[in-house]
């Protein structure tokens, strides 16, 4: 499915950005979090480490933690409660470990 | 230490309606808080702030509750530099007197002569077979998205749960121009007549629902009551497409969405009540264990006061009316002159709100029933795909009863939410498995820190 999983409903004439997903360019706005970057033009966030399949957040509001993307050298990013910024470069697999030698 | 006697600090965590009005009480007494907060910008969940660059009015994001909205945002934002205000910082322990606290600027930790914890509340949540899939969010998920984002969680957006936010959440999508599927509610509507002797409470809270449910019947979506959640539909790599479930008649059915928006009220944020050594009570009504307070929201603890629905879900208003007393308890405690009429007149406020709660409690019951009839292959713990039938496998096997000696051996409540998702859950699962009361499970203790920390971050300094 290419169609985003978030519909936006308002607030579309903010300026656009692009940041880049997994090494593809993805286009958003100024004020979206990086959650809704992502899901405004995609499915999901990240694939679980434990084999159940892939994940698009849970909770908004910072407490699951169900949202963690991964920059390009290794750093853990919330999506929920991250700012969307120009540039950015993300990863939806955490670079160069698995559950559970990640810490 | 004795500049700290003619001005003791006071610390406020949590800047939504509770802390809010507490940290605006201590400062008319002449008392600087310092004022952290988690988010980038007061108002806390309920009353949550689109990022500035957003346009929509307070009547477009909060409806009913816009003015209150804007008072308690306008409020925070006359004292904001008048305050030690720390936004976008994290309390991740309590100890030894100090809060510890975690933020882009480094870790600190802050000493505090009294400590008023606003911490808010998160969904509560019971686990339905499915609900790991891609497109499922917790209720309050799907009212952050569109107050704060401007977004719905998906294209055709299927309620399920219980309690009041099912209703309004679902009529502000409609109201935005989402589509909703259907409003499926746990609760048989039975329980509402029953609610309505302390329902009647707040006549012009209980009216605002019965006008949401209308705006829902208004614009054609289906609301059903008595439903019995059997599972969410999907797969692992396209996520949901609808949920199938019993309806009050017994017949099941099935409804196709992108997107659920699943929850059954709050619960509240007590880790930090927990790590301040506060004593915790079982609320029968509700079947929680939550932190003992008296009416102006003294905890156990000398000196740790609890306001808001980090205390009790009694809901925004009630918040704004808590986190006043708390502060005016504070300052009587500090040896400061409180007004016996104020507290008097604060409290019945609180106990009005109080019983107004106990009656959405009977109107819209946490359904613990439905732990026991869990498949064994439906995941209890999202954060490492703990199912049901590993968490019975644990009781049975090992003959663990106890919430926090169930979870050493199954992991349920251990991982990343830190049991905020699964442990009212998991402990009802226990309890039904076991065959006892679930108050004899007992609770999942708070640990630090009640959030991941980044790693990356250097020492701020003490305070």
């Amino acid at each position: 499915m290419t169609q985003g999983r978030f519909v936006r409903l308002a607030e579309q004439g903010r300026a656009p950005l692009t940041l880049y997903v997994d090494g593809q360019p993805v286009t958003a706005m100024e004020g979206d979090t990086l959650m809704v970057a992502m899901l405004a033009t995609g499915r999901v966030l990240r694939t679980s480490e434990f084999g159940d399949g892939k994940r698009a957040g849970f909770c908004l509001m910072a407490a699951c933690q169900d949202c963690w993307v991964w920059t390009e050298d290794g750093g853990r990013l919330r999506a929920c409660s991250t700012p969307a910024s120009a540039g950015l470069r993300i990863s939806t697999n955490q670079p160069g470990a698995s559950w559970p030698t990640a810490k | 230490m004795a500049d700290r006697e003619i001005n003791p600090r006071v610390v406020v965590v949590g800047a939504g309606p509770a802390g809010v009005r507490a940290a605006q009480t201590l400062l008319a007494a002449g008392i600087r808080p310092v004022v952290i907060d988690e988010a980038a910008r007061a108002g806390g969940q309920i009353y949550r702030r689109q990022p500035a660059n957003f346009r929509r009015n307070h009547q477009a994001l909060y409806g009913t509750e816009a003015a209150r909205a804007q008072a308690v945002h306008d409020g925070f934002d006359a004292i904001a530099s008048a305050v030690d205000y720390r936004p976008d910082t994290l309390v991740w322990n309590i100890a030894d007197g100090q809060v510890w606290t975690a933020s882009e600027k480094g870790y600190a930790t802050v000493a505090y002569d009294a400590l008023i914890l606003c911490t808010g509340a998160t969904d509560r949540l019971m686990p339905v077979n499915g609900w790991h899939y891609a497109g499922t969010y917790s209720l309050g998920a799907a009212q952050v998205a569109l107050k704060a984002q401007a977004c719905a969680i998906g294209a055709n957006v299927l309620f399920m749960g219980s309690g009041p936010l099912l209703y309004l959440v679902a009529s502000q999508y409609v109201k935005a121009g989402a589509k909703v599927a259907a409003v499926l509610d746990t609760s048989p509507f039975s329980n509402r007549l029953r609610a309505a002797v302390d329902l009647i409470a707040q006549p012009a809270i209980l009216a605002d629902g019965v006008a949401l449910t209308r705006a829902l019947a208004k614009a054609g979506v289906p609301v059903l009551t008595g439903v019995t959640p059997l599972e969410i539909t999907g797969d692992t790599d396209g996520g949901v497409n609808g949920a199938r479930v019993r309806l009050a008649d017994g017949t099941e059915r099935h409804f196709a969405a992108d997107a659920v928006a699943l929850g059954y009220h709050l619960r509240p944020e007590t880790q930090l009540a927990d790590l301040a050594r506060c004593d915790f009570a079982f609320d029968a009504k509700t079947r929680q264990w939550l932190p003992r307070r008296d009416p102006d929201g003294r905890a156990s603890v000398a000196g740790v006061y609890l306001a808001g629905d980090g205390a009790r879900i009694l809901g925004a208003r009630s918040a704004e009316v808590s986190g006043r007393l708390a502060a005016l308890a504070a300052l009587a405690d500090l040896g400061r002159p409180v007004d016996p009429l104020t507290l008097t007149h604060l409290r019945r406020q609180v106990a009005s709100y109080a019983r107004f709660a106990r009656g959405l409690a009977t109107a819209f019951p946490w359904p613990h029933e439905q732990a026991a009839n869990l498949p064994d292959e439906a995941i209890v713990c999202r954060c490492e795909a703990v199912t049901a039938g590993d968490l019975r496998r644990v009781v049975n096997e090992t003959g663990a009863k106890e919430a926090n000696r169930a979870k050493a051996f199954s992991r349920v409540g251990m991982g990343r939410c830190q049991g905020r998702y699964c442990g009212h859950a998991g402990a009802e699962v226990i309890a039904a498995c076991a065959n006892i009361p679930v108050e004899q499970v007992g609770r999942l203790r708070g640990q630090a820190p009640v959030k991941p920390l980044p790693v990356a971050i250097a020492p701020e300094g003490e305070e």
